[in-house]
């Protein structure tokens, strides 16, 4: 087999195309919403949120039975149950939140799990934690279709005022911006985004995708559009090519394309050209390199009436 | 104008009903660079918010230009202090000066020539327009100030609320601060900065507030800015006012 058949090996699958096309949807989804995870400083919250939605999975399988539309209902009810209570508990007591967050979170998961045992079906929790991307129904498809179509462009017609409140909350409210309405509609993005990852690769691949593309971009770059396209761009690739190893070695889908994703992060946090660790181990270290500038270029360069006190 | 001032009648905030500041009233004419002066836990962050309607008021009210309520609040920009600002976030100078744009445009509406020109206009008020294309972490604390002074010009502020500018400044930088709002309040502005080094308040502000929980003196630096007041004001707890005759 010469190395174009190696690659292209794969597609030959249904069961593949089908993975292929879930690894797009979804990681350009969650790699694109990465970004306000990243810059909003979610990604606690976005874990405790994820575990805290079991509970609500097994609740509306007890009670509707598998499909798509209760499972999601049942996970935003849970989700908006963990983040409420974790308001209550850190609003009402000397608590404070990553506290109340990480209780009710466990809570949260165990009271699945114990739930679980009630359910009509017989549910693997290592199906919810690392999902089966080569299971993919025609309704998982068809969910996750619907939830990039809805979160994306929502996302992309809304970035003015999302970057306003990402940056300061305070002065964006000052300025007419519903910080409030941007926040629950962050979290309710958020919570569909989960639902469409949880079906397909679980919880710790959907947090891997969601947290990952921006970290790697926010060392790579200092525009927000461009973390917001390449992290969608990043997700999407990483989890293509995640699953293209899997599939070559024999290894757990889930699993490799988290780790091809944190390879990219690794990648950057060493190698960026202005943030990299070794880049800046490299570079001619001073602590005021401006300062430097100056020194070595007389007084007239300097920019504006700062020049006079050279 | 007769109008031409910020009026604030009988300003009331408190968190979770214990009061922060206390009946405050005060009528400041435009054109002004005022010091608003007081210790620690004095209210003056607390203050500056709630001119700009970051605060929910108790009792009173803000009147810009006799505009109460959010028609003379969308004027007034509030700064905040630099410990407070994400600096790495990945905007630079230019796309920080374009969201004070948010009012005029919604969060729709095309970026169009006239935003433009009020970005870059702003830009060279604050002598930004070198430094534009720069991530906010690579600049200097008092070009810092600046940038934000320049997100507030493009949002065609008339109030600036400034809190805590000068901290940790260096005299250069204060310098050309103090230039810069000096320049802002000739042209009409009016400039209200929190500040707590008593020795350069003669050369920043032409007026000063005192204010501990309550409003100590308000008017000319050359007549309220003398010992018995800065006594009043940083010698007794916040509320200590009158209490402080006897003998605290």
């Amino acid at each position: 087999m010469d190395g174009s058949a190696v690659l292209l090996e794969p597609f030959r699958h249904d069961f593949m195309q089908r993975a292929f096309l879930g690894c797009v949807l979804i990681g350009f989804t969650n790699g694109a919403l990465s970004t306000f995870i990243v810059l909003r400083r979610l990604a606690l919250m976005a874990d405790a949120m994820a575990h805290s939605l079991l509970p609500g999975l097994a609740l509306a399988l007890i009670l509707f039975g598998v499909a798509p539309v209760s499972l999601f209902f049942g996970a935003l009810v849970a989700a908006l149950l963990v983040a409420l209570g974790t308001q209550l508990i850190s609003g009402s007591s000397r608590i404070k939140e990553d506290t109340s967050l990480g209780l009710l979170f466990a809570c949260s998961f165990s009271l699945g799990l114990v739930m679980l045992n009630f359910a009509p079906v017989r549910v693997d929790v290592t199906h919810y934690l690392f999902g089966n991307i080569l299971g993919l129904s025609d309704a998982d498809l068809w969910t996750t279709h619907l939830i990039s179509i809805i979160s994306v462009p929502t996302l992309v017609a809304l970035r003015r005022p999302l970057l306003l409140m990402m940056f300061d909350p305070s002065v964006a409210a000052s300025q007419g911006v519903p910080v409030a309405g941007l926040r629950y509609f962050l979290m309710g993005i958020l919570v569909l985004s989960m639902i469409s990852s949880l079906q397909a690769v679980g919880v710790v691949l959907a947090l891997g995708m969601l947290i990952a593309p921006a970290a790697t971009l926010y060392l790579l770059t200092d525009s927000f559009t461009v973390i917001f396209w390449a992290a969608g761009f990043l997700g999407a690739f990483g989890s293509c090519l995640g699953l293209w190893f899997s599939y070559l070695f024999n290894l757990p889908s889930g699993a490799c394309i988290v780790l091809v994703l944190g390879c990219f992060f690794l990648l950057a946090y060493l190698m960026s050209p202005r943030y990299g660790l070794i880049t800046k181990l490299l570079r001619r270290r001073h602590l005021h390199e401006e300062s430097l500038a100056r020194w070595r270029r007389p007084a007239e360069t300097r920019q504006g009436s700062e020049g006079n006190q050279a | 104008m007769a109008d031409h001032r910020l009026f604030v009648r009988d300003l009331t905030v408190a968190y979770r009903r214990v009061p922060a500041i206390h009946h405050v009233g005060l009528e400041i004419a435009c054109g002004h660079c005022v010091g608003l002066l007081g210790p620690n836990g004095a209210g003056k962050t607390s203050f500056l918010k709630a001119l700009v309607g970051l605060l929910p008021l108790e009792t009173g009210s803000v009147e810009l230009h006799g505009h109460p309520g959010k028609a003379g609040r969308n004027a007034i920009a509030y700064l905040p202090q630099r410990r407070q600002v994400d600096w790495d976030f990945p905007i630079t100078v230019r796309g920080l000066v374009e969201m004070g744009r948010y009012q005029a445009l919604g969060p729709w509406r095309r970026f169009g020539e006239q935003d433009r020109r009020a970005v870059e206009h702003s830009l060279a008020e604050m002598e930004l327009a070198n430094l534009s294309e720069r991530q906010i972490s690579a600049l200097s604390g008092g070009q810092q100030q600046r940038a934000f002074l320049a997100r507030s010009l493009a949002q065609e502020a008339h109030v600036f609320l400034l809190d805590e500018p000068f901290t940790g400044l260096d005299r250069p930088s204060q310098q050309v601060l103090v230039q810069i709002i000096h320049k802002l309040a000739s042209s009409g502005h009016l400039v209200i900065a929190s500040h707590h080094d008593l020795k350069s308040v003669p050369d920043l502000f032409d007026e000063v507030i005192f204010l501990n929980g309550e409003l100590i003196a308000y008017g000319p630096t050359a007549t309220v800015f003398n010992k018995q007041n800065v006594e009043r004001t940083f010698g007794t707890p916040p509320f200590a006012g009158e209490g402080s005759r006897h003998g605290w």
